[in-house]
């Protein structure tokens, strides 16, 4: 092997090595960096009982209830396959409607989700106001294609 | 493996000097007056999206941003393997270059995607994969530069910076993929996926448009550092005085 070839398979070998290794770290971490836990796994018990997480998922039209006197409100959140309750009290972002995807942190505590912060999650579509509007008419739902 | 002729000829310090003079009008008009464009098109004809209103109006920023961001540290890595394995100077100094722009754009991504979290999300910040994995790019450029500096001979600096970029790299398709492998609160691609983009056409030109300023932006900017830093290091060469010689 000449310098020049010895050089190029160490490079190679470095790349392949880290990424090899990058890999390996994420594959074993992967639980831990996914930002939030759907329904579905909370209700099969996967997410902490014990302290707070995230929990993600789709505001279900027609759930939200706000209490007239506070800023209390609940609502359900959905996988679509699962929902849960979830309870909260405080300022909402502007995002927050029904069928928005958020995220709340907060406990189980028994059926309900209490959250002490909820953030909206935003998707991917960029749309006039009017092209909204034509889509909605023609029967498809603004967040068609959501993926959480 | 050989590289071309047409590279080694290119690389040579005086030729490169004296092509990228040339080059560097070519890139920076048309980049100032696609950034006037953009922004015009962006700012002011595009219009409101239907959930975000005026806010989304920062996507003409901090998206063409974030591609920099990913693209410069791809030219850096390429430029350090180049140097490292071929030996070429200008090589290493086109990867030093293009350090402090890469984190000066990656820098710019972060703030711009705090600025518009805040409202939209409802928080500055959270540790998710594509945000820290994009925090995580800044300070592979910022240790690239600091490690650089930190070296005096210039040789082993550009050997050291290579195979800190080089092993930065594997980062780069986290960043991308971070919204597809794991669950975050970042959206996923709008525009850089097989699918097409999920943005209204009126959207779409005037971020294609900051894209395209902000990619001549680089190529003029790190002509301009590279060739001051060929100054520099070659101020005893014979060419160089040739062509102050000329030029005063």
């Amino acid at each position: 092997m000449t310098p020049r070839q010895k050089r190029m398979t160490m490079v190679a070998v470095l790349i392949a090595g880290v990424g090899v290794f990058i890999t390996l770290l994420l594959m074993a971490l992967n639980e831990n960096i996914n930002h939030f836990y759907g329904p579905k796994q909370v209700l099969a018990g996967e997410a902490p009982q014990d302290h707070s997480f995230r929990l993600g998922g789709l505001v279900v039209a027609g759930t939200v209830e706000r209490d007239p006197n506070s800023l209390k409100i609940t609502f359900d959140l959905t996988d679509t396959a699962e929902s849960v309750k979830v309870q909260y009290e405080g300022i909402l972002p502007d995002l927050f409607r029904e069928g928005q995807g958020i995220v709340a942190t907060g406990k189980m505590q028994g059926k309900i989700f209490l959250a002490d912060e909820v953030l909206a999650k935003h998707d991917e579509n960029y749309m006039p106001p009017e092209v909204a509007d034509t889509l909605k008419e023609a029967g498809m739902t603004e967040h068609q294609g959501k993926k959480l | 493996m050989k590289l071309p002729a047409i590279v080694h000829k290119f690389s040579s310090p005086r030729n490169f000097y004296v092509m990228s003079g040339k080059l560097i009008p070519w890139f920076a008009w048309p980049c100032l007056i696609l950034l006037v464009a953009g922004l015009y098109y962006g700012l002011i004809e595009a219009p409101a999206d239907y959930q975000q209103g005026e806010s989304y109006r920062i996507i003409f920023i901090h998206v063409p941003s974030a591609w920099m961001s990913m693209m410069i540290y791809m030219v850096m890595a390429i430029a350090g393997a180049i140097g490292l394995i071929w030996r070429i100077k200008m090589a290493d100094i086109v990867a030093s270059a293009s350090a402090p722009i890469g984190a000066a754009f990656t820098f710019l991504a972060l703030v711009t995607g705090s600025l518009w979290g805040k409202p939209m999300w409802g928080a500055w910040w959270v540790w998710d994969a594509r945000l820290t994995s994009e925090l995580i790019l800044l300070f592979l450029y910022l240790g690239f530069i600091a490690l650089q500096a930190s070296i005096e001979d210039p040789r082993n600096a550009a050997r050291a910076g290579a195979v800190l970029a080089l092993v930065g790299v594997v980062n780069i398709p986290i960043i991308h993929y971070s919204v597809e492998w794991w669950s975050t609160l970042h959206q996923g691609a709008t525009i850089t996926k097989l699918d097409k983009p999920s943005i209204h056409i009126s959207m779409l030109i005037p971020l294609l448009l900051m894209a395209v300023a902000f990619k001549l932006y680089y190529a003029a900017s790190v002509l301009m550092r590279a060739r001051s830093e060929l100054l520099k290091r070659e101020q005893n060469a014979r060419w160089v005085r040739e062509i102050v010689a000329n030029e005063s």
